[in-house]
């Protein structure tokens, strides 16, 4: 039994290895604070939702599933909060049974399994429930079938079945065990056996098929005992069997408990945006496109980046257009603290999201999928003190170039800065020209004027300029228009906002 | 070899050759404990250490052993050796418990049962040897061995006896029916299993496997006082079953044969070798038979390695720098200079390590070699300061290489790495020279690791070989040793090429 809700045709997995640069994504793209807003407060829910956003879907088809299921889910939250309550009850249910010992012996892992079977029954009815009453408010493919499979499933006669089998396993009438002889002629291959239908020969004594019967005493501890020892041997594959019934039970529950965790992070998530002012829209995913064929979409109306809006004051990130069908390189110079960082941030986010099958921060956008987001982000210093920082930034890379496929975004945030401008633009163009090559996108924010401006004087209609905005007198918008590289990053601006004017004035009267 | 010479052992062809007995003290400067400890790792029963004590004086005896090595190359005989040490060892843990348990039905049933596997193991093992023919003395004379006994009278009707007596047992089966303190014990009339029943009812939920939750009941070969209570009434349910288990016991109570015991033993000192090696011929490193000589003092090698090392880095191996080196004319010793961590100390080692591995009869970890049979292999490395002697270390070190030289002979191999480095350049290079020139006097072949380049150079016996780094990565040993004179080279690297990074680097790297 599956729930489908996640993908059309398999479990969301919980356990699966998060992609290998996902420190690298969380803290470059500051996605802590959306995880946050996910989770809200919710332990489980923000692992659920960290697995979630780095789903990296590839498939359109497989994103605008998800965005049906979620669709409904907006539309009817009490009801999905309601099936979600189910599955938390019937594993914190589970948890809570009494019977978990030190020494587990197979009476005690009987016992709790046969408990846990009754908690899971009533979970199995509720659910059921629910399916009756609500499934006809829900329109997407996924949860269709999902209240289908339900119905069918835990049919009323199923639910007898299982009420049945657990009251059989008190074993009223002894333990009956088969065995044949073993290493050292030791008792081997027990197997609880089902007591055959009683006749009227075995209730007269002579008459019974042979065999010797023995007593122990009472008193005879270490005899019964080894008596428990024995029925234990006995009931072990059976009582195991069960238990292993009950996990499969409750991987079901924690199944469903995941899928549609999922889908309650992302309506926290849309509340909390919305409620700030911000835009929220399903964005359009388009198919991969091939290495070479270079018509690879990306355009955007209002983008901005969700986890600045989430933590400022009166929640409002400016939001920015972009166009950029078709380019492969997109060069981001222009003015310190002119939101270059902030942008990068965004289109990493909104990548993430579309791939989860998520609503973007944005009043439109439009892309096709990559097969991996990487960032290579500038790093105050390196903690371990064992490399140089070129060294360090040359490691990541080189870490980066060993995962990156063709059709996947790298986003650099001032990479290669940390040597001289000439030795840092060569390198960064090298690496960018291969990349490039090889089908990999690039968005590269950086100061490097001798890197930007011989790519500008290529005139390659692949490549994009971004420039962050200076207004006259140095006001900032935050915006980024097009435009080629220029050879200052307005330090003085930057530094004379922090000095003052008193300096300023200074230096005026020098 | 004349064919009617009985077998012997599959180690020493004449009882001479089985007299020397090495002081393992060097192994620990080679590093050879560590081979020999993995070596021998998990055959603690065998004891094969004496084994490894034992160096061979003659090269007959040395060629002896490479041929029943060859033979144990053939797959098809060394699975079935294996299988037969195998059985051998199970066998043995069958007869302790039969010896240790209490109960007579017990006791009986683990004797039957190490009889069977013994009579198993050397039956197959005799066919196995009739099958592959194999070329060694060692092998023939012990196919011939095998082929009489297991056709003798006392073989054949013990294998007989065991097959009948395992069968009868085998067929037994009872229920046993427990509810409260009254247990009934009766013959199984094939009553249904419940476990099956439960796994069908939650089939739909079964989606990956969980975890096992049958509990682990310890493995005791011994009976509980109920267990012994049931046993008892099974052997009345089934009376002539057990009578002739008892039979059995009586009249087979001395079966097991004396020379084929030792050969298990034995043949281990092989087995346990080529087991240690396997992997690594595996990752692409080659061993080979060296061509032993008792007089030319020639060496002549390729594709060298240092076996501990390669124990050590192993899964990755292969990719070990392998040496070559040789030694011709009146050359005898290789002076060993250069960077630190460049690989001297191991190719002291390894040269060490070549020369007592081809004096036990072992394939050496070298793709080729030609080699000098030693009668002794000494080691002089730098210890730590040890308080007992009440010397200093420079002291100690003259100490012990006086010992060394006075014990030598013309026919010895010396290896020293970083003697003397506990005092002046002055103190080392004068000591040095004198060590050298005794060296050269006595004729030994050795290795001489040093610091001092001057030392390189000493006389025509001495051969420089310096300690190589690699090229595109300073840090990375490359463990190659080449002939040349000494010097003191460093090496760097371009950055980014470091990273592989440069626009060719990532062109390949991307494809």
């Amino acid at each position: 039994m599956k729930a489908f809700l996640m993908y059309p045709d398999r479990d969301f997995d919980l356990e699966q290895d998060l992609p290998p640069n996902e420190a690298d994504l969380s803290s470059d793209l500051e996605l802590g604070t959306l995880l946050r807003a996910m989770a809200s407060g919710d332990k489980f829910l923000l692992d659920v939702a960290r697995h979630g956003l780095q789903s990296g879907l590839t498939s359109p088809t497989e994103i605008v599933y998800r965005q049906h299921v979620l669709a409904d889910c907006v539309a009817e939250p009490g009801a999905v909060r309601d099936l979600y309550d189910v599955a938390v009850a019937a594993i914190t249910g589970e948890r809570h049974l009494f019977g978990w010992t030190m020494r587990d012996s197979p009476d005690s892992i009987l016992y709790r399994a046969r408990q846990a079977m009754q908690l899971y029954l009533d979970m199995f009815r509720r659910l059921r429930g629910i399916a009756d009453a609500q499934a006809a408010g829900f329109r997407s493919e996924g949860f269709t079938r999902f209240f289908a499979m339900l119905t069918e499933e835990l049919a009323d006669e199923y639910l007898a079945e299982i009420d049945a089998q657990i009251g059989e396993l008190e074993f009223r009438r002894g333990t009956l065990i088969s065995a044949r002889l073993g290493p050292g002629a030791k008792g081997t291959s027990y197997v609880l056996r089902r007591h055959p239908e009683q006749s009227w020969r075995d209730r007269i004594p002579g008459l019974n098929r042979p065999g010797y019967t023995f007593y122990v005493p009472e008193r005879d501890e270490g005899g019964m005992r080894a008596l428990s020892d024995l029925t234990s041997r006995g009931v072990n594959s059976t009582s195991s069997a069960l238990a292993q019934s009950a996990d499969h039970v409750r991987s079901f529950f924690e199944m469903l408990r995941a899928e549609l965790g999922f889908y309650l992070s992302c309506l926290n998530l849309r509340d909390r945006l919305t409620a700030e002012g911000g835009p929220v829209c399903f964005p359009d995913p388009d198919t991969p496109v091939p290495v070479g064929a270079g018509h690879a979409r990306l355009s955007a109306r209002g983008l901005y980046d969700a986890s600045l809006a989430l933590s400022l004051e009166d929640g409002r990130a400016v939001g920015n257009d972009l166009d950029a069908d078709g380019r492969q390189l997109i060069m981001i110079t222009g003015a310190n603290q002119g939101g270059k960082s902030t942008f990068l941030r965004s289109v990493g986010q909104a990548y993430l999201m579309m791939q989860a099958g998520m609503f973007v921060p944005a009043s439109s956008f439009a892309a096709s999928v990559s097969t991996g987001v990487f960032t290579h982000f500038k790093r105050e210093e390196d903690v371990t003190m064992e490399m140089g920082k070129l060294d360090e930034e040359l490691d990541r890379m080189s870490v980066i170039v060993g995962q990156i496929t063709p059709g996947c975004l790298l986003l650099c945030n001032e990479s290669f800065a940390s040597t001289n401008e000439r030795e840092g633009s060569e390198i960064a163009r090298q690496v960018i020209r291969a990349l490039t090559e090889a089908g990999i996108r690039i968005i590269f924010v950086t100061h490097l004027y001798d890197l930007a401006e011989r790519c500008f004087a290529q005139h390659d209609p692949a490549t994009l300029f971004l420039r962050a905005e200076r207004q006259p007198g140095g006001r900032r918008t935050f915006r980024l228009p097009a435009g080629e590289p220029l050879p200052t990053s307005y330090g003085q601006d930057l530094y004379q906002q922090v000095f003052g004017a008193a300096d300023q004035a200074q230096t005026a009267r020098v | 070899m004349n064919p009617a010479v009985p077998f012997r052992s599959i180690l020493f062809e004449h009882p001479d050759d089985e007299v020397q007995r090495e002081d393992p003290s060097m192994f620990r400067d080679l590093n050879l404990d560590q081979v020999f400890a993995a070596v021998a790792s998990g055959r603690d029963e065998y004891d094969l250490t004496p084994f490894f004590a034992a160096p061979l004086r003659d090269v007959r005896a040395v060629e002896y052993r490479h041929r029943v090595q060859q033979d144990l190359a053939d797959d098809a005989l060394s699975k079935a050796v294996a299988e037969f040490t195998l059985a051998m060892r199970e066998m043995r843990e069958n007869l302790g418990l039969a010896g240790r348990l209490r109960e007579r039905y017990q006791k009986e049933r683990w004797f039957l049962d190490a009889a069977r596997i013994y009579g198993q193991a050397v039956t197959a093992l005799a066919e196995a040897l009739t099958a592959i023919e194999p070329g060694s003395h060692g092998f023939t004379a012990f196919r011939r061995y095998l082929t009489d006994y297991t056709q003798s009278e006392t073989f054949t009707g013990l294998t007989a006896d065991v097959a009948r007596v395992t069968s009868a047992l085998d067929e037994v089966r009872y229920c046993v029916l427990i509810k409260g303190n009254r247990v009934r014990v009766t013959r199984y009339e094939g009553e249904a299993d419940y476990s099956a029943e439960v796994q069908h009812t939650f089939a739909k939920f079964a989606e990956r496997t969980v975890k096992d939750y049958r509990v682990g009941f310890r493995g005791r070969a011994e009976m509980d006082h109920v267990e012994a209570r049931i046993l008892d009434l099974v052997a009345r349910l089934y009376p002539e079953v057990f009578q002739s288990l008892d039979e059995f016991c009586a009249g087979h109570a001395a079966y097991l044969d004396e020379t084929i015991r030792v050969f298990d033993r034995e043949v281990q000192f092989y087995v346990a070798y080529r087991d240690f090696t396997a992997p690594m011929r595996a990752a692409g490193l080659e061993f080979c038979y060296p061509v032993m000589s008792a007089d030319a003092k020639e060496v002549s090698v390729r594709g060298a390695f240092d076996l501990a090392l390669a124990a050590k880095l192993m899964p990755k191996a292969g990719a070990m720098v392998r040496n070559d080196f040789h030694l011709t004319g009146s050359e005898r010793i290789f002076v060993v200079t250069g960077p630190n961590s460049g690989g001297k100390t191991t190719f002291a080692r390894m040269f060490g390590q070549l020369h007592y591995l081809a004096s036990l009869g072992y394939p050496v970890p070298a793709g080729e070699a030609g080699l000098f049979l030693p009668d002794r292999v000494f080691t002089h490395f730098e210890r730590e300061e040890d308080l007992a002697t009440l010397r200093g270390k420079f002291e100690d070190e003259l100490v012990r290489i006086k010992g060394v030289l006075d014990e030598a002979t013309g026919d010895s191999v010396l290896v020293m790495n970083e003697s003397f480095a506990s005092t002046t350049l002055r103190d080392a290079l004068f000591v040095g020279e004198r060590v050298l020139d005794r060296m050269t006097a006595l004729g030994l072949l050795g290795v001489y690791v040093t610091f001092v380049d001057e030392l390189a150079s000493r006389n025509a016996a001495c051969v420089s070989v310096v300690a190589t780094v690699a090229p595109d990565n300073p840090a990375e040993r490359t463990l190659k040793i080449v002939r040349k004179p000494a010097d003191g080279l460093a090496y760097a690297a371009a950055i980014a090429g470091k990273y592989r990074l440069t626009y060719r680097q990532l062109k390949e790297r991307l494809t």
